[in-house]
């Protein structure tokens, strides 16, 4: 029988989290054998990374489907550059604006979806996500710039940094108190938010707080009969789940003093949601490591052509290599979404729990190789 | 009073759509417990079969063109053509017609070998498991469709005899004014049939009747010692036929592309909805009304009262609806109302 | 069913010395006034008047369809009753949502066991502790559990009460039956509620596991919680009621304590000629 711990050690959280942090900022170091160590990937990494810790919040702890987040994602871009227009360069004030916009926001679609459980609610957030996306489309066009996305213009008023320097000629960067945010510093920055983001949802986790929304998503109705009103805490969980989404687009602005309404696309949502399931709804780390991998693929295969794997399967004999690059063509490249697409079902259909999951089961099997029944009592948390 | 006419004829086609995939959104859903979100993949499906058969029917050989005499010119002439002349311009003329006579078995296996190959497997399983693994199947679709077609639309033409305008303004003295495309009317009349075919199929053979008990009651159904599950797949079949063949009459109205789907589908979610999860004629209705409505809200009149209502009035609808009337305007007592 | 038929008067004569001494000056747990529900054409319950005093222990019996569970979803605010009134220390319950009620005191085990099924037992029996410490509703998302040793004791404590102990680390969803019943149990007496709804506590229970159950109900009852239990079982309802309430096609028949309803010839006739008791 599967047991859950019922009591981590206050400890065990200042170990996990410096192993967390060590990993993290040591990214560029061994992320350089797999190819993936410049500034660029891994700061995606960090930002998708934060998108669905957020995202698990909600879904993993409370199971409650929120087809809608990219909504947030593209509101906090918009407000980020927002705050670069307006104020100041400096990334702290956007990355705090992008979060606070995108939390009230939540406030407000949370408010609304809420009222519904299950499917209702997954559709609830789609249409209302989906109403926003049209509505950065069209009538909000004066705040989104509509198809042309959002961007930093000469004109800007920029007002507290003139008050200090005077207009350049070209565009200014993003910098955090004059340190230009691109390359590594851009990825540091990215990553110390991450790991406080980690913290976050750690604590969360292990809260009575966290231990209530769990409940929520094993039997709701039954909290009502314990005592609790369920509508304020979910409430709870979706605005700090939208303000996760809101900090990760704010951070896209970082690095990309740009903001465009395709961010809040309904797949886009469906993105995040498959990050969490590939990894492992509900644990702790799953949602990264699955927002690593999505990513760190989307990279590796969008890159690939024909010629590249020709060269790739070059060891191969002549007819079955072109057979094989022929079945491979269609998954790689433009053809990325379908990759993405058939690993969505073939995780839902095999491995509901994810990596994680996987991860799980093996280490069982490691442990009682013979034993059929593998019902010894497990410590770690997942 | 034209203009108002006019607008209700411009809703009445994108109603018939849209009743035609919620329609077989929620006979899914009230019959087989699952929430399909490659329904909409459905319809696309359906449009490229339209697309398929106009590109088998104008396979074509170079041949030299005659017309062009002074140099020699080449251009492509279908072998239809050749073998046939006019008659194969006919058939030619007539593709997407004559795709419905493919769409239909095509269709129908597809919703065959998707209930027993994905969706039986999932009867069982929680919703927010059902949504992700047909929303990964709506990918995969929509993925290889681009893959075989091409990210960009394709349009196609309806038969030459019916491409022009009707004008109904004359035919019910109602001024010139209310001119309306002959196949915009025809693509009305033929989704009322389909929903007529579907709903005779259920109401008046016994084999719809028993499906119609299982929606009421499927466990009982299941006790009288009826094969439920075999019904189960007609009826997904049967969903994907009426989705696909709402595909392929769309076409002439919108050229298709790879992800037409995953636009109609949220919104023929929003109207099984509004019309109330599980009822067929809610689904239809609401079909029918939320064309209407997006047809009006974009009328200049109204657009300049209330900027962009046009591309948002249908997601209000639903909100509003969820709010105050979870059930929608037909759904029964008590389904998932709390 | 005329409403209060003369031989339930005379069989509550004897029990009107309680309601009399409730009346003056014991103080009133629950109050059911000239309650009425009906569904469809059919009367669930009818003109039903109960008083439940402060640390007692009452049985409603009845054979089935006697209205017994609409009376327990009448008293928890579930079903409002079409007329009549419920009230919790005076407090009428009509309206209430149920976790008002729950913050009140009133407290309900389930027929079916309804607990977390994904939780591990000890968190299954700290929410409960949580809201009676916390209200229907907090937001502490950086308290740390490890800090919650008075909620994890007294989890504890009654898990142990429950023999249920040495399992507090197993994932609720795969105990046995009677197991998840006495965890519900634990989930509803870790609150220390003013009133204690049971439904049918020992319902498919094997007979070993229901005296343990009743030990352990006669343990809680030395501690002064107040109980309204529903039950079929006559070897439970008279090993632990101080007052039964018979209920026989959405009337009450008789009204007393276990020794008066055990003669009373209405309430043989109710039960077949008796053959249950």
């Amino acid at each position: 029988m599967p047991t859950t711990p019922s009591f981590p050690k206050l400890q065990s959280e200042l170990a996990i989290m410096a192993v967390f942090a060590a990993a993290v900022l040591t990214m560029p170091l061994w992320m350089a054998p797999f190819g993936a160590a410049y500034p660029d990937l891994l700061q995606k990494f960090a930002i998708y990374g934060i998108f669905a810790i957020g995202f698990n919040l909600l879904f993993g702890l409370t199971g409650y489907l929120s087809f809608g987040h990219a909504a947030f994602l593209g509101v906090g871009s918009y407000a980020a550059v927002w705050s670069f227009k307006l104020f100041t360069m400096n990334v702290l004030p956007a990355v705090v604006f992008g979060t606070l916009v995108a939390s009230l926001f939540a406030v407000l679609i949370g408010f609304v979806a809420l009222r519904r459980a299950g499917i209702y609610f997954s559709i609830l957030t789609l249409a209302l996500a989906q109403m926003s996306y049209n509505m950065a489309y069209s009538v909000l066009t004066p705040i989104t710039n509509g198809e042309t996305g959002l961007q930093l213009t000469q004109n800007d008023p920029r007002m507290i940094d003139h008050m200090f320097v005077d207009r350049g000629a070209g565009l200014p960067s993003t910098n955090l108190f004059g340190l230009e945010m691109s390359g590594y510093p851009g990825f540091y920055f990215c990553a110390v938010v991450l790991i406080i983001a980690f913290f976050i949802s750690l604590r969360i986790f292990r809260s009575p707080f966290g231990l209530k929304l769990r409940a929520i998503k094993s039997n709701q109705t039954r909290m009502g009969y314990t005592g609790f009103n369920t509508r304020p805490h979910l409430l709870f969980a979706f605005i700090i789940s939208g303000g996760f989404a809101g900090l990760a687009g704010s951070l896209l602005a970082i690095t990309d003093p740009l903001a465009g309404a395709e961010r809040m696309q309904w797949t886009a949502s469906g993105e995040v949601v498959l990050m969490t399931i590939l990894g492992g709804a509900g644990t702790l780390v799953g949602p990264l490591l699955g927002a690593g991998l999505i990513k760190y693929f989307e990279n590796i295969f969008s890159a690939f052509n024909d010629s590249t794997l020709h060269e790739i399967f070059a060891f191969l004999p002549d007819g079955l290599e072109s057979v094989v690059v022929f079945l491979v063509s269609p998954f790689v490249g433009e053809g990325w979404h379908l990759t993405l697409g058939a690993l969505f079902m073939v995780i839902v259909i095999f491995l509901p729990g994810g990596i994680m999951e996987g991860l799980r089961r093996l280490s069982r099997l490691v442990r009682r190789p013979s034993a059929g029944r593998a019902d010894q009592p497990q410590t770690q948390e997942g | 009073m034209d203009a108002f006419v006019l607008q209700i004829l411009n809703g009445l086609d994108k109603g018939g759509a849209y009743a035609l995939i919620a329609l077989g959104l929620t006979l899914v859903f009230g019959t087989l417990g699952v929430v399909n979100f490659a329904h909409g993949a459905l319809f696309m499906l359906g449009a490229f079969c339209a697309v398929a058969v106009e590109k088998l029917l104008t396979l074509s050989k170079q041949v030299k063109d005659e017309s062009i005499t002074f140099f020699d010119a080449y251009k492509e002439q279908p072998y239809l053509e050749i073998w046939w002349g006019d008659f194969g311009r006919a058939i030619i003329d007539y593709s997407v017609p004559l795709s419905i006579l493919f769409a239909i078995p095509v269709m129908l296996l597809f919703g065959f070998v998707m209930e027993r190959g994905l969706i039986r497997h999932f009867y069982k399983r929680s919703h927010a498991e059902q949504i992700l693994v047909t929303f990964g199947l709506a990918i995969v679709l929509q993925e290889i469709i681009k893959a075989a077609f091409g990210a960009n639309p394709i349009p196609q033409a309806a038969p030459e005899p019916v491409s022009g305008s009707a004008n109904i303004g004359a035919w019910f003295g109602l001024g010139e004014a209310v001119v309306y495309p002959y196949w915009r009317l025809i693509y009305l009349f033929f989704s009322l049939s389909v929903i007529g075919g579907v709903f005779a199929f259920l109401n008046m053979t016994t084999y719809g009747m028993v499906v119609r008990a299982g929606m009421a009651d499927r466990e009982t159904v299941g006790l009288l010692g009826i094969n439920i599950q075999k019904r189960f797949t007609v009826v997904f079949g049967l969903a994907a036929v009426a989705a696909g063949l709402a595909g392929v009459m769309y076409t002439p109205i919108l050229p298709p592309d790879y992800h037409m789907g995953m636009d109609f589908l949220v919104l023929s979610f929003v109207v099984v909805v509004v019309g109330g999860m599980g009822s067929l004629p809610g689904a239809v209705a609401a079909g029918f009304l939320l064309g209407i409505l997006q047809s009006f809200s974009s009328m200049t009149e109204v657009k300049s009262i209330i900027p962009g209502i046009d591309q948002i009035i249908i997601y209000l609808i639903a909100v509003a609806v969820l709010l105050v009337r979870p059930r929608g305007l037909m759904g029964r007592k008590g389904v998932m109302e709390s | 069913m005329s409403t209060q038929t003369a031989p339930a008067t005379s069989a509550a004569t004897s029990a009107a010395p309680a309601i009399a001494h409730s009346a003056s000056g014991a103080p009133l747990v629950l109050n059911v006034t000239d309650v009425e529900k009906n569904f469809g054409g059919l009367k669930a319950l009818n003109n039903i008047n109960l008083q439940i005093e402060e640390g007692k222990t009452h049985a409603i019996i009845g054979p089935n369809g006697a209205g017994k569970s609409t009376l327990l979803n009448v008293c928890i605010g579930r079903i409002p009753p079409d007329r009549g009134v419920v009230e919790f220390d005076g407090v009428p319950l009509t309206g209430m949502a149920p976790h008002e009620i729950n913050q009140i005191g009133v407290v309900r085990v389930f027929q079916t066991p309804e607990i977390f099924p994904d939780l591990s037992l000890l968190h299954n029996v700290m929410i409960p502790a949580l809201s009676k410490r916390e209200g229907a509703f907090r937001f502490n998302p950086f308290r740390s559990l490890a800090r919650e040793h008075e909620i994890r004791d007294d989890a504890e404590h009654v898990l142990a009460d429950m023999n249920l102990l040495e399992k507090k680390d197993l994932e609720a969803g795969n105990l046995s039956r009677g197991d998840k019943r006495r965890l519900e149990l634990a989930m509803g007496l870790v609150q220390r509620p003013r009133l204690l709804l049971l439904d049918e506590p020992t319902a498919g229970m094997s007979r070993h596991d229901t005296n343990r159950t009743i030990d352990l109900l006669k343990r809680i009852k030395e501690r002064g919680m107040t109980k309204v239990i529903i039950e079929h079982d006559m070897h439970v309802v008279f090993s632990l009621a101080d007052h039964i309430t018979v209920l026989a096609q959405g009337t009450i028949i008789a009204e007393g304590t276990p020794d008066q309803v055990r003669g009373n010839p209405k309430v043989q006739e109710a039960y077949l000629g008796g053959a249950h008791l």
